[in-house]
């Protein structure tokens, strides 16, 4: 079902589907998991600890800067699951393995084909 | 399947320094994630990861300049969180700010430029046609790529000071012909020519651009042969905020783009969308939150431009600020040394001149009680989430007006 993986690694949390794309600078507060952005339908909903579907990344290139800060804070999701591949929010991940060793697993599938609101398990052969 | 070169492998294993080292794991993981199966040498870059974002940014920076890290190519700093040239601006905690105040010099000891401005294009030395880059902000990438006709991916932080490090870039993404083409045709020639002489226009227009394109590559088939590049600024900072557009081919303006034949090469567009006067006021009304008593005015995201500055003392014709209004102007110290008359004159009639940073990025405005309005797509996209303030979106000529008269005064979509 993956059909990428931008950043290996396993992780499980509630699954959270995003219905419209965020930009994390300026949508995410890195030091509670919110979403800020007051425009996006789910502003006040927290991404901690979740299996983060999104169909695509937005915005900003900042972004990579708010995932790495929100990994290293513990705010982040346990792992992204993304629509079409995105360098900004693979990159945010990326660096926080490389600065902290903290692994967010993101890969690349059809949102359509991650259940909703359930206990799912990112595990991507590496 | 990427493949390095000998200089590039030696480069990931540390033969230059573990900070170089770190650099290049960046750029080959990047690389991968973009499906390259090379990388390509770039002639300078922009840096985003100045800006403090907590310390994960400052941990990254201190990683690469402990580890011997220095830029290979000519490198400019975008936007920091602190304004060095009128430092009493910053109200917000002074330990970010100590933070922040660090990673700017730490990006300085990298041998970067400190330019300090989200509009590198308006610097003296610019990128030109075919050159490749890796710039990062994503107005300026925009920009870049359809104005300038340079070619940048949509960069983000870490892997923009790791390209100007390794002097590398995937060779992928923006950097191929095939990735550069439109998809998305907006039509414009329905429009009223009129539309165009408003000042809030182009913003309108790329908000509306943006929301409904995504990150395709639009072709706007229409747009005045004079657009001025302020005007396609606008256009690019407002479609990289409400989408994620990191290029778009204005058909006779882009260097690309003679002809939309061109700019669509051989392959046919997935859509088609043609653009009306009821597009574009839906876009200016959704662009503010909230009315109500004015507090701020801000102007200048992406920077102001000498001719922009010029442009707002004029409209201000010697009138002042109303004492219940803050008004800001943001710019960058080059553009604040080359506008010095017009700087000295804005400063006479109460507008405060930020540089280095911006309104909405850093605690500036801290305290309004009230609205605030601006002429900008981008701040207005975003203002209301970092500042928790209601925004009016306006024609610069209402917003000088507004701040004049001390209250929000708006004529429309149309503006002057």
């Amino acid at each position: 079902m993956f059909e990428q993986v931008l950043v290996a690694g396993c992780a499980s949390g509630p699954s959270f589907h995003l219905d419209e794309p965020l930009s994390f600078w300026g949508g995410l507060d890195a030091a509670t998991g919110e979403i800020i952005d007051r425009r996006h339908p789910q502003a006040g909903e927290v991404v901690t600890g979740k299996v983060l579907v999104m169909a695509k990344g937005r915005g900003s290139s900042s972004g990579s800067s708010v995932l790495a800060e929100a990994i290293r804070a513990g705010t982040g999701p346990a792992a992204i699951v993304l629509g079409e591949p995105d360098e900004i929010v693979a990159l945010g991940a990326i660096v926080a393995e490389e600065l902290y060793g903290i692994t967010v697993p993101v890969v690349v599938a059809d949102p359509d084909l991650i259940p909703r609101n359930t206990t799912v398990t990112i595990d991507p052969p590496s | 399947m990427l493949e390095l070169t000998v200089d590039e492998r030696n480069l990931l294993e540390g033969g230059s320094g573990e900070g170089a080292a770190l650099a290049m794991r960046v750029v080959t993981r990047v690389a991968k994630v973009m499906g390259a199966n090379r990388l390509r040498p770039i002639v300078g870059a922009h840096i985003d990861s100045c800006l403090y974002h907590g310390p994960a940014t400052l941990d990254f920076a201190d990683r690469l300049v402990d580890g011997g890290a220095r830029v290979s190519v000519p490198t400019t700093l975008n936007v920091s969180s602190l304004d060095l040239i009128h430092p009493d601006l910053y109200r917000g905690d002074p330990e970010v700010g100590a933070a922040a105040r660090r990673l700017m010099d730490r990006y300085e000891e990298m041998g970067c430029r400190p330019t300090w401005t989200c509009a590198p294009y308006q610097l003296a030395d610019r990128p030109g046609y075919g050159e490749h880059v890796a710039w990062a902000e994503s107005n300026a990438i925009v920009f870049a790529n359809s104005v300038l006709g340079a070619r940048t991916h949509r960069y983000g932080d870490f892997v923009d000071i790791a390209a100007a490090i390794t002097g590398l870039v995937p060779d992928a993404g923006l950097h191929t012909d095939r990735a550069r083409r439109a998809r998305h045709v907006f039509d414009l020639t329905e429009l009223d020519p009129e539309v165009f002489d408003g000042d809030a226009a182009y913003a309108v227009l790329g908000f509306h651009v943006g929301r409904h394109t995504g990150s395709r590559i639009p072709a706007l088939v229409g747009l005045p042969p004079d657009t001025t590049e302020d005007q396609l600024k606008a256009f690019g900072a407002a479609a990289a905020s409400s989408g994620s557009v990191a290029m778009f081919h204005a058909i006779g303006r882009t260097p690309e783009a003679p002809t939309l034949e061109a700019a669509l090469g051989d392959v046919r567009p997935e859509l088609m969308s043609t653009v009306t006067a009821t597009d574009l006021r839906d876009g200016y009304e959704r662009l503010s939150t909230a009315t109500g008593p004015l507090a701020v005015v801000s102007l200048g995201t992406p920077h102001y431009s000498a001719a922009q500055i010029a442009h707002v003392d004029r409209l201000l014709g010697g009138r002042r600020v109303h004492p219940g209004v803050r008004m800001y102007v943001s710019t960058g110290r080059d553009v604040l040394a080359e506008a010095g008359e017009a700087v000295a004159s804005l400063g006479r009639a109460g507008v405060q001149l930020v540089t280095d940073t911006c309104t909405y990025i850093t605690p500036i405005i801290e305290g309004a009680d009230g609205v605030a309005m601006t002429d900008s797509a981008k701040w207005a996209y975003y203002a209301p989430g970092n500042l928790g303030l209601d925004v009016v979106f306006a024609a610069v000529g209402d917003c000088v007006e507004s701040a004049v008269g001390g209250r929000v005064v708006t004529r429309g979509w149309l503006g002057v």
